[in-house]
């Protein structure tokens, strides 16, 4: 089966020259493809995890009474959120990857960072990712209403327990959808980590019609499919958490 | 079935080729030479980052060898010249696009490539293989580089050739620049490019610390192309002729000296074989 399926996709690049689907009968392509796509997997899950966690801390210290600790939480939004990920992306690799220590190669003269490209990529996303997610936070936790948490007060709950026991869990089933939104930004912009050499699936891509002219369509189909795929697996699952957390009579 | 519903598709998608396929077969249109012609203007992609064949300079204009090329291209039809920056990555879809009118891009003339742009003949240049690596590393031949890192630039198309031939780890960054400084803060053992481009490198004084040390592989000649319906027309015949003269005058190895370009054996040898029979006589 696997062998009409490489011998047919040949015929067609026969066929139709512009039209070389060479993953699906060349079978070193084929594992490029498949690895580049473990690690757009892999960032997107890295990336989606650390961002809502940044998320969820960054807008409970922005209800902190301390006064600096709303304000580091301000200022970090205002970088992040205002200068291009592709941007960050290079900065944080090239100019503070030079401050990073590094262990020295078995010959003596490469320097192996200790954050990789790839850990890179995933701390900068998750910091751009987050800034948008500490807002989409912060308003969820403003549709809480105010007696809620001053019941919760009254029973004796304490700053930290009001935040996890009653008003994250309510504020969270608000702003699923905008959260939801975001996310989806995220796993497209892993994309960007092709700027500092990350080999996930664009890299790959690029590689490929670089080295075959022939299957450019072909790979920016696959490209379109793959993204369309995961993207689409991420939006079944948040609808699917949605619907599971819903409360009757609450949040619409 | 699962057959069936793939050819069906595939049959789809392949219609615009088909169509595109049975253009070709038609006599010459000239349809970009005349565009130029009426527009009085030239579109030609260029690099814009690979000093010394296309770079900007202080203005921001895009200077270097190939700029000068398409100058005298555009001087020859009499019309202005524009010129567009492009990249490894893109410049043959552009040119296909109509985007370009014809591209001086440091093309490796490759045979894939051939089905998709028009690569006029004769070559005007050549280049080969090779790295850029610290002296400290001391590297011999290739084989040192086995399953090394080793920064390379996307869409050189020698990037595919050392990792099959030797296991190199190419790490691809998008442009020279970024790979060059990943080299610098040592991310990397070498940096694979075209002997040339690293030859002048080290001429600049900027890599002192680094070498070339290996014996240049695949020696490649360059080719400039026009649209691919228009190789064998007015277009493709004009440059043709532009580059055959330009070998035999001498002003391609005049503009290798001019921008301080590694003198090549290739320029002197195809001035030898174009050389006018009346020429002193």
């Amino acid at each position: 089966m696997l062998e009409a399926f490489a011998e047919f996709f040949r015929q067609v690049a026969e066929e139709y020259p512009r039209w070389n689907f060479i993953f699906f009968h060349d079978e070193r392509q084929f594992w490029r493809v498949v690895s580049g796509f473990q690690y757009t997997v892999v960032l997107s899950i890295a990336c989606v995890f650390f961002s809502v966690i940044i998320g969820v801390v960054g807008a409970w210290m922005q209800g902190s009474p301390l006064k600096w600790a709303r304000r580091l939480v301000q200022g970090y939004i205002q970088f992040f959120r205002n200068t291009p990920p592709f941007v960050q992306l290079l900065f944080f690799y090239f100019a503070l990857g030079q401050f990073t220590p590094t262990i020295t190669g078995p010959d003596g003269w490469t320097e192996v960072p200790l954050i990789s490209n790839v850990g890179w990529a995933i701390i900068s996303l998750s910091f751009f990712a987050g800034a948008f997610n500490v807002e989409i936070f912060r308003a969820g936790i403003e549709a809480v209403p105010e007696s809620t948490t001053e019941a919760a007060t009254s029973l004796g709950f304490s700053r930290l327990q009001t935040y996890k026991e009653v008003v994250l869990p309510l504020s969270f089933r608000v702003c699923l959808p905008a959260l939801n939104n975001n996310l989806v930004n995220l796993v497209k912009t892993t994309t960007q980590a092709v700027g500092i050499a990350v080999p996930e699936l664009l890299y790959e891509c690029l590689g490929i019609w670089n080295d075959y002219p022939s299957a450019l369509y072909p790979t920016m189909v696959f490209l379109f499919v793959s993204f369309i795929l995961l993207v689409g697996i991420l939006v079944f699952g948040m609808h699917r958490w949605e619907k599971a957390m819903k409360i009757p009579g609450y949040g619409g | 079935m699962l057959k069936k519903i793939l050819a069906i598709s595939v049959a789809a998608m392949g219609l615009t080729a088909t169509t595109s396929a049975i253009a070709d077969n038609h006599a010459c249109t000239n349809d970009t030479w005349k565009k130029v012609m009426e527009r009085g203007k030239m579109v030609v992609g260029v690099k814009a980052d690979y000093k010394p064949w296309g770079f900007r300079n202080s203005d921001g204009a895009i200077v270097g060898m190939e700029p000068d090329m398409a100058q005298a291209a555009a001087d020859a039809m009499g019309v202005k010249l524009e010129m567009v920056a492009v990249q490894s990555s893109n410049r043959m879809q552009f040119l296909e696009q109509g985007k370009i009118d014809m591209m001086i891009a440091t093309m490796s003339d490759r045979p894939d490539r051939r089905k998709i742009v028009g690569i006029t003949q004769p070559n005007y240049y050549t280049s080969g293989t090779n790295i850029m690596a610290p002296k400290a590393l001391g590297f011999k031949a290739w084989e040192d580089l086995k399953g090394k890192p080793v920064c390379g630039k996307q869409g050189a198309f020698y990037n595919k050739v050392v990792t099959e031939r030797y296991g190199v780890k190419v790490v691809a960054f998008t442009g020279n620049a970024e790979a060059k400084q990943a080299l610098r803060d040592k991310k990397c053992v070498a940096w694979v490019y075209d002997d040339s481009s690293i030859g002048s490198d080290l001429a600049s004084g900027n890599f002192d610390q680094f070498e070339m040390p290996l014996n240049s592989e695949d020696d490649n000649p360059w080719g400039l192309a026009v649209p691919l319906k228009e190789k064998d027309c007015i277009f493709g015949h004009f440059m043709s002729g532009l580059t055959f003269n330009m070998h035999q005058s001498g002003k391609l190895i005049e503009l290798e000296k001019k921008w301080g370009i590694k003198p090549t054996a290739y320029l002197v040898k195809q001035k030898a074989q174009s050389k006018d029979w009346l020429e002193g006589k």
